[in-house]
């Protein structure tokens, strides 16, 4: 706080002397935007990937008269950066910050950067998934995040590719192809024999979707000790993913090969935790809608994802984005934004309402996600993820992974790639 | 005028009133000619002080410490440079940095000395014309420019691999290997800055009086060895000039190599093409708990491009005697 302070103070008086000697920053722009009545004119909200809240940000402007920003950003790793940068100079966060599981525990261990919720919102404790309330705790009690959605995975895969290679079309048909693992890759590989073309989009896709099934300590022991060299869900993740390189597009997730690859078809089937359904239907385009479908994964339920609304301590309105917070994450409105662009509901009664669980996706052939995913979430077994779990899974797991994959390492040498980067990352 | 012998006596005949007023006037006059060049460059000074020597010394502060930018700082003194001396994805970067560097710098200031002697001709029309057109690469911005390109290196629909499928050659992972990344980068580098320096040697040749060239026109000499002769060694101090620039720019490359990475700080699964101040990213602000570090790379960045800086000046200098 301290640091914050001076920090502030020292930027300011930056400012002012830029102002004195060339009149540079003319202007240098007040946070405190009050409108009438002691409201905000406008609260801004962070946001990456789809959360779906196009519609509920209008909804509440028209509700509250106060005027909401949406800041999307595309990708989880463009927007951590940015945060860290908000909250180390202590200007520019959102009002409403979304924290995804990944990165939740880094900024956990500076709770005072964050606002405790208990006190400005009603006690919601009842009504989300336990284990998912619990995770939006800082380890002193403080409530730092509202729970949004949860990643429960599926298969998305498409009905067209399928059927001219020979395989079944029949989101049933296709979820009992693949009972576990292995029947997954003997499908992929009938696939490949019958077109000659790859069937999943990236081996690090297997990875994340084995990961997340295994229900234990992943990349840290309970005490936040680093076992990923010794953990069995990392090797379990680690020996599924490399087995099954000979039917992937190695097209790196996010990269342009993948976002194209989508529209191109250069691969049949990817793993799609909820939230993925929005991304893959922007990808694939109009041309594509009713060819894509949604089946079970291989290996029962998994969690990859999920995120909560935080309020950071430096918004000048704490108390108005905590009830917008609250807001975005009720029932009504988790059923809102699943529908819109795919998150999963983590609000037990959003979970019961008949609005979700009828709900079928259009752009995936009708396919009734409310009932997939809804029926799947009950088998999450929450995963602890340490401080650095985010940044020991993208840069040193995923690379290495990618490394065997691209054929610039061998087996061997891609694990001893994984286990000295996972050691320097997850340092903390 | 008919004033002027009422009203401004001369210098020898002073009226007693006004000489009190003379002196203070002339001691504002003394301390103006004394003291305004100053107030005249304390302008940019002062704006250099806050953003320019501030943040350096602000960051050698940081990188004395454990620092987590948004937690707490301990003082370590100099471990982290220590430490850097034996961190290999340090030496890593450095390596990338120097490759990407002597790929897009060379060709880059060959083909702009290329050209300004070519803009320079007395032969060539329309020379605003090409002299704009040159420039307009630099406008753009750079992450346009690195968007564009990566799209063109890219493995599966990239136009460069379409291209390069005619003469039978398999599609090129560019961002797999060392060699096909580092190309790749120094490509978008040398299309953005040839033109800039290309401009900045002409400038320097036109300078160069006309009269030489005539000499050695009658003298016998033909155009190649003029340009070798009279235009190389004419235009040396403003070729240490660009090449010095270009090594601070080499030096900090730092969004093409990411956009190409598509926005990994990792630059490539193995690293092959993270340049220095990619790593400097990667411990200062991606991973938030070893800013300190990242601010010790920073000040390693610093003294190798002040090192660079005085070796080409050294080198420029020493074959021009």
């Amino acid at each position: 706080m301290s640091l914050t302070t001076r920090r502030t103070r020292l930027a300011a008086g930056a400012l002012a002397a830029v102002t004195a000697v060339g009149g540079l920053a003319a202007c240098g722009s007040d946070d405190s935007n009050t409108g009438e009545g002691g409201k905000p004119a406008k609260l801004v909200v962070d946001t990456f990937g789809e959360f779906g809240y196009d519609e509920l940000v209008k909804q509440y402007e028209q509700e509250t008269g106060i005027k909401i920003e949406l800041r999307k950003t595309a990708q989880l790793g463009e927007y951590r950066p940015k945060l860290v940068r908000y909250l180390a100079t202590g200007k520019g966060a959102a009002d409403v910050t979304a924290l995804e599981e990944g990165i939740l525990n880094e900024f956990k261990a500076n709770p005072r950067n964050w606002v405790d919720l208990n006190p400005l919102v009603e006690d919601h404790s009842k009504e989300f998934l336990p284990w998912k309330w619990e995770l939006g705790k800082a380890p002193d009690g403080r409530l730092i995040g509202l729970p949004t959605d949860v990643g429960s995975l599926a298969v998305c895969y498409r009905k067209d590719l399928f059927q001219a290679a020979g395989l079944p079309t029949e989101r049933d048909q296709v979820s009992a192809l693949w009972p576990d693992w292995n029947g997954f890759h003997q499908a992929g590989k009938k696939y490949k024999d019958a077109t000659g073309k790859a069937f999943i989009d990236s081996i690090t896709a297997v990875s994340n979707g084995v990961l997340f099934q295994q229900g234990s300590d992943l990349f840290y022991d309970k005490e936040n000790n680093i076992i990923a060299d010794s953990s069995p869900a990392v090797k379990a993740a680690w020996d599924t993913a490399t087995s099954m390189s000979d039917i992937s597009a190695k097209a790196a997730t996010w990269s342009p090969e993948w976002s194209g690859g989508f529209k191109q078809g250069t691969f049949a089937a990817t793993f799609c935790p909820s939230w993925m359904l929005g991304i893959v239907a922007d990808n694939s385009g109009e041309a594509n809608k009713g060819k894509w479908d949604v089946a079970a994964v291989p290996g029962g339920g998994g969690n990859w994802g999920g995120s909560w609304l935080a309020v950071p301590e430096q918004s000048a309105h704490q108390k108005e984005a905590a009830k917008l917070a609250e807001f975005l994450t009720k029932a009504t409105s988790q059923v809102d934004a699943f529908k819109l662009k795919g998150p999963l509901p983590t609000n037990l009664e959003a979970l019961k309402d008949e609005a979700f669980l009828s709900y079928t996706n259009e752009y995936f052939s009708d396919a009734p996600t409310g009932k997939i995913f809804g029926e799947s979430v009950a088998k999450i077994e929450p995963v602890h993820l340490g401080p650095k779990h985010q940044a020991v899974k993208e840069n040193a797991l995923e690379p290495a992974l990618r490394s065997f994959e691209n054929g610039q390492a061998n087996k061997d040498k891609a694990w001893e790639q994984f286990v000295k980067d996972a050691a320097i990352q997850g340092a903390f | 005028m008919s004033l002027s012998a009422t009203t401004a006596p001369p210098s020898n005949v002073t009226p007693p009133g006004s000489e009190p007023p003379r002196r203070r006037g002339f001691l504002l006059n003394r301390l103006d000619l004394k003291y305004s060049p100053y107030l005249y460059i304390a302008p940019f000074f002062l704006i250099f002080g806050i953003f320019g020597l501030y943040p350096m010394l602000r960051t050698a502060w940081m990188s004395l410490h454990d620092w987590d930018m948004i937690g707490d700082q301990t003082f370590i003194g100099l471990d982290n440079y220590a430490a850097l001396i034996k961190d290999d994805y340090f030496w890593n970067a450095l390596y990338n940095t120097f490759g990407i560097f002597a790929l897009s710098t060379i060709p880059q200031l060959l083909l702009a000395l290329f050209l300004a002697n070519l803009l320079n001709s007395t032969l060539l029309r329309a020379k605003t014309f090409f002299r704009l057109a040159i420039f307009i690469p630099n406008v753009v911005s750079v992450a346009a420019v690195a968007i564009v390109f990566g799209m063109l290196f890219q493995r599966e629909f990239g136009l460069i691999n379409w291209v390069l499928s005619f003469v039978g050659v398999d599609n090129i992972d560019w961002d797999g290997q060392r060699w096909s990344s580092w190309t790749a980068i120094a490509t978008m580098v040398n299309w953005r800055w040839v033109g800039y320096n290309t401009l900045i040697l002409l400038a320097g040749m036109q300078a160069i009086p006309k009269d030489l060239y005539e000499a050695a026109s009658i003298d016998g000499a033909g155009p190649w060895r003029q340009f070798w002769q009279i235009t190389v060694p004419m235009v040396r101090p403003t070729l240490i000039f660009v090449i010095i620039l270009s090594t601070i720019g080499g030096m900090q490359l730092f969004t093409e190599p990411l956009l190409f990475a598509n926005g990994s700080i990792l630059g490539g699964n193995q690293r092959e093409f993270q340049t220095l101040a990619m790593y400097m990213y990667e411990k200062g602000i991606e991973n938030l708990n070893t800013a300190g570090y990242g601010a010790a790379v920073a000040w390693a960045i610093f003294l190798i491009i002040a090192l660079m800086s005085l070796l080409n000046f050294l080198l420029v200098r020493r074959s021009a005697k």
